[in-house]
């Protein structure tokens, strides 16, 4: 990986950054797994693994799984957060059993809302 | 629409970045703080916008970081270090390990940061070896912030070069304290010494030393980005910023929240926290883990800020807040706290090793109802004697628990020691269970339970507990369909 | 065991693999300083031998030029670091605040009592041991248990025959 060698070029990497996953954003249906260790133990990795295989089985290919640290919503593990192209994300909690499958099949599939949706009750900050 | 209670600047990017990518933290803006401070700030510009944003450190005691940073840049010497604080031992409180498991490169930012500003090129994360995730997650941080030129040697092309090491702790909360904390990165036991010197003087391997916590460290990139202004117009008139605090025990929306200083108690717990589940009555909450005490109803009101905690026989601490509802024995929890503190002494002063030993002695007296009125007097000249006297920070605080209950639970010391009963039903030796006749259809199911066939009684006849047999284990209590069974 | 210099250093008292003592000396090898470096030294040490028991302690003490009495006075003051044998599956209660005020104490007496072993004890046929931890740090899902590094969240008294029955 090429060395940054000042800050102009850490902001130029951070502005090709930000075009990619505007783009990525308005294209693709984003997963973000909360992978902490709570995440974890209650699940998290199983939860994003079955909706990788439902994707496949129904054919839907334009989503993009990530991972992220504590999304904060310690009693509602496992949580997942999707962002369908061009909207607004909505995180899922108390995803357990065939409810992951539900998550592509229904909200994926056609942005049917599923049950456990957590309303964000912050604001981040940014800059 | 929901109120938005809630500020995230240390927690800003947990659950929203991959934290095991490097683009991920450079695409919402990282390492752009420590670009600016080196291509356009002086050390001393960074100290003076740190002072000037009322920052204090987050671990607990409430020291200004621009201040304890002043002190470090001002002694010359060859090698400084800056440490990060991620012994997080505090019972409860989770806050860090989310920290550098959701967001690792945020905090090396800012360890980097406080390098600069104080003349050194050292860092350390002095970390829980029971943090595997986390640990692996800031290795491969620093691994990736050394390819692109972010850490390492000459940092963006500057003459600036900083190095990330870490060090693991082995499960002593007294590590918390800086100076126990210093004696254990050399490889020692963790006992802290007499300051001065600070360890901004003579800290690890005698060379300045700025020990800072995660979430502190984790404030300062917005801090630098955002501006001393903005960061001192959050929070009240002593407590800029926010805070982090995991909220668990009694409480339905069990979680991390970070919320500006000065939010009520009030808002924490009903309308973040979403209230206390199944319908049972709020009692208290623990803040400041065994250091801190108890704040009650009596304190919803209350602005949550470093004072107004201290007012009130609590203390900040790194930020868990236990939830505990009627169901919850204060005498108890305070020899819960207790036990810990005894365990967790360093032995090193004799206020705290035997004190915190007389303290859970006395407690323990009176949870199994041999307490006496002089006991209570007792405790509250022991707890002001040992806070006066030990030596560390985890000494005196290790009080806190007995005089915030004492404070305002003092009815349910009485009751322990005068009427020899726990009005929670917690205390087992003070409890009696005992089976309402009317109740009673004779179900047997009660007898069947019992581990020490304590119950007595024919199918379709009112059962009986043997009082002198009974080990208030509570199980035919929770087996009973027909709430025949009462404790009290 | 041609190479070996030292005699005593080749034969373990415990019948501890001669292996593992020359990964042990690897990775003293590997760090910058001897200084300073006991803690990391140890937590070396026990990931290897599963335990700190005498030996251990006075080869360590030997390979970094410390008394022996500095090396148990170091293991003896972390809960990390213990000095007997764990069982095959370490049973780990947390014992942390959140988790005792939601009946962990419970847990732990149902678990002595299933296993007749004290806290710190192992098991007669050394497959399960039971120990309190202070804070695993995942207090959202109290009481926590783990088993080895498998964690069981929000575990009941009722369920603790349950998890010893997964690894029986």
């Amino acid at each position: 990986m090429a060395k940054i060698k000042s800050l102009a070029e850490l902001q130029k990497k951070r502005d090709e950054l930000q075009a990619v996953a505007a783009k990525t954003k308005n294209e693709k249906v984003i997963v973000n797994v909360s992978l902490a260790t709570c995440g974890i133990a209650s699940g998290g990795k199983e939860v994003m693994e079955a909706m990788k295989q439902e994707a496949a089985a129904l054919g839907i290919n334009n989503v993009e799984f990530t991972m992220s640290g504590c999304m904060t919503y310690c009693f509602a593990e496992p949580t997942v957060e999707i962002t369908l192209p061009g909207k607004e994300p909505v995180v899922f909690g108390y995803i357990k059993g065939d409810k992951a499958k539900e998550l592509v099949s229904k909200y994926i599939k056609s942005g049917e809302l599923v049950d456990g949706v957590i309303p964000a009750s912050y604001e981040r900050i940014v800059f | 629409m929901v109120d938005k209670n809630q500020l995230r600047i240390a927690t800003r990017n947990t659950g929203f970045i991959d934290p095991e990518s490097v683009e991920s933290y450079i695409a919402v803006g990282g390492y752009q703080a420590l670009g600016k401070c080196l291509a356009e700030m002086k050390p001393a510009d960074v100290i003076d916008l740190m002072k000037n944003s009322g920052l204090r450190g987050r671990g607990g005691a409430g020291f200004p970081t621009g201040v304890k940073w002043g002190f470090a840049a001002k002694y010359a010497s060859d090698t400084k270090y800056v440490v990060c604080n991620a012994d997080e031992g505090d019972p409860g409180a989770f806050m860090d390990r989310a920290v550098l498991e959701g967001d690792p490169h945020n905090v090396l930012e800012a360890m980097a940061i406080g390098g600069y500003a104080i003349g050194g090129n050292k860092g350390t994360i002095y970390i829980r070896a029971e943090y595997p995730l986390a640990i692996a997650r800031l290795k491969l941080a620093i691994q990736q912030a050394k390819d692109m030129g972010l850490l390492g040697d000459n940092i963006m092309g500057t003459d600036f070069s900083f190095d990330i090491e870490l060090k693991y702790g082995a499960g002593a909360f007294v590590c918390g304290e800086e100076t126990a904390l210093i004696a254990s990165m050399e490889g020692n036991r963790g006992e802290p010494y007499t300051k001065p010197p600070f360890p901004a003087e003579a800290g690890y391997w005698d060379k300045p030393t700025i020990v800072n916590n995660v979430e502190t460290l984790a404030n300062i990139p917005a801090i630098i980005m955002k501006g001393a202004d903005w960061f001192s117009g959050i929070g009240t008139e002593t407590s800029k910023g926010t805070k982090v605090f995991c909220i668990c025990g009694k409480i339905n929306n069990v979680g991390l929240i970070e919320v500006p200083m000065g939010t009520s108690l009030k808002t924490v717990i009903y309308d973040v926290g979403g209230g206390i589940p199944d319908g049972k009555e709020f009692k208290a909450v623990q803040t400041g883990g065994p250091s801190g005490g108890a704040l009650t109803y009596k304190d919803l009101d209350a602005p949550i800020d470093y004072e107004n905690l201290v007012a009130r026989q609590s203390m900040m601490g790194s930020g868990g807040m236990i939830v505990m509802d009627e169901d919850d024995c204060m005498v108890a929890v305070a020899k819960f706290f207790l036990d810990f503190t005894m365990d967790e002494t360093c032995g090193k002063c004799t206020p705290c090793r035997i004190g915190s030993k007389r303290i859970y002695e006395i407690l323990d007296k009176i949870t199994i109802g041999q307490g006496t009125e002089a006991d209570l007097e007792k405790l509250r000249s022991l707890s002001h004697n040992i806070k006066d006297t030990a030596l560390c920070g985890l000494g005196q605080t290790m009080p806190n628990p007995v005089l915030s209950t004492m404070r305002v639970f003092e009815d349910e010391y009485r009751a322990h020691v005068i009427d020899k009963k726990c009005p929670a039903g917690v205390c087992a030796d003070l409890l009696e269970f005992t089976v309402v006749e009317e109740k009673c259809v004779g179900c047997t199911l009660c007898a069947r339970v019992c581990p020490v066939n304590c119950i007595s009684g024919k199918p379709k006849e009112v059962h009986v507990i043997d009082q002198a047999a009974c080990i208030k284990c509570g199980a035919c209590l929770d087996k009973c369909k027909f709430d025949a069974i009462i404790k009290q | 065991m041609s190479n070996c210099q030292e005699k005593q250093k080749c034969e373990s008292q415990q019948g501890f693999p001669e292996t593992l003592f020359r990964e042990l000396d690897a990775f003293i090898e590997t760090l910058p300083t001897k200084e300073g470096h006991l803690i990391t030294v140890l937590h070396k040490a026990q990931s290897l031998f599963g335990y700190l028991p005498e030996e251990i302690q006075q080869y360590v003490a030997d390979a970094l030029n410390l008394p022996v009495v500095q090396v148990y006075g170091v293991i003896s003051f972390y809960t990390f670091f213990t000095q007997i044998p764990k069982g095959k599956n370490p049973i780990a209660v947390c014992m942390g605040t959140a988790c005792f005020v939601k009946g962990a104490n419970k847990v732990v007496d149902a678990l002595k009592q299933q296993l007749q072993v004290e806290i710190g004890e192992v098991t007669p046929d050394g497959v399960f041991s039971i120990d309190c931890l202070r804070c695993v740090g995942a207090c959202a899902l109290a009481p926590v248990v783990m088993v080895g590094e498998k964690v069981y969240a929000n575990v009941t008294a009722d369920q603790v025959k349950d998890i010893i029955a997964d690894f029986s």
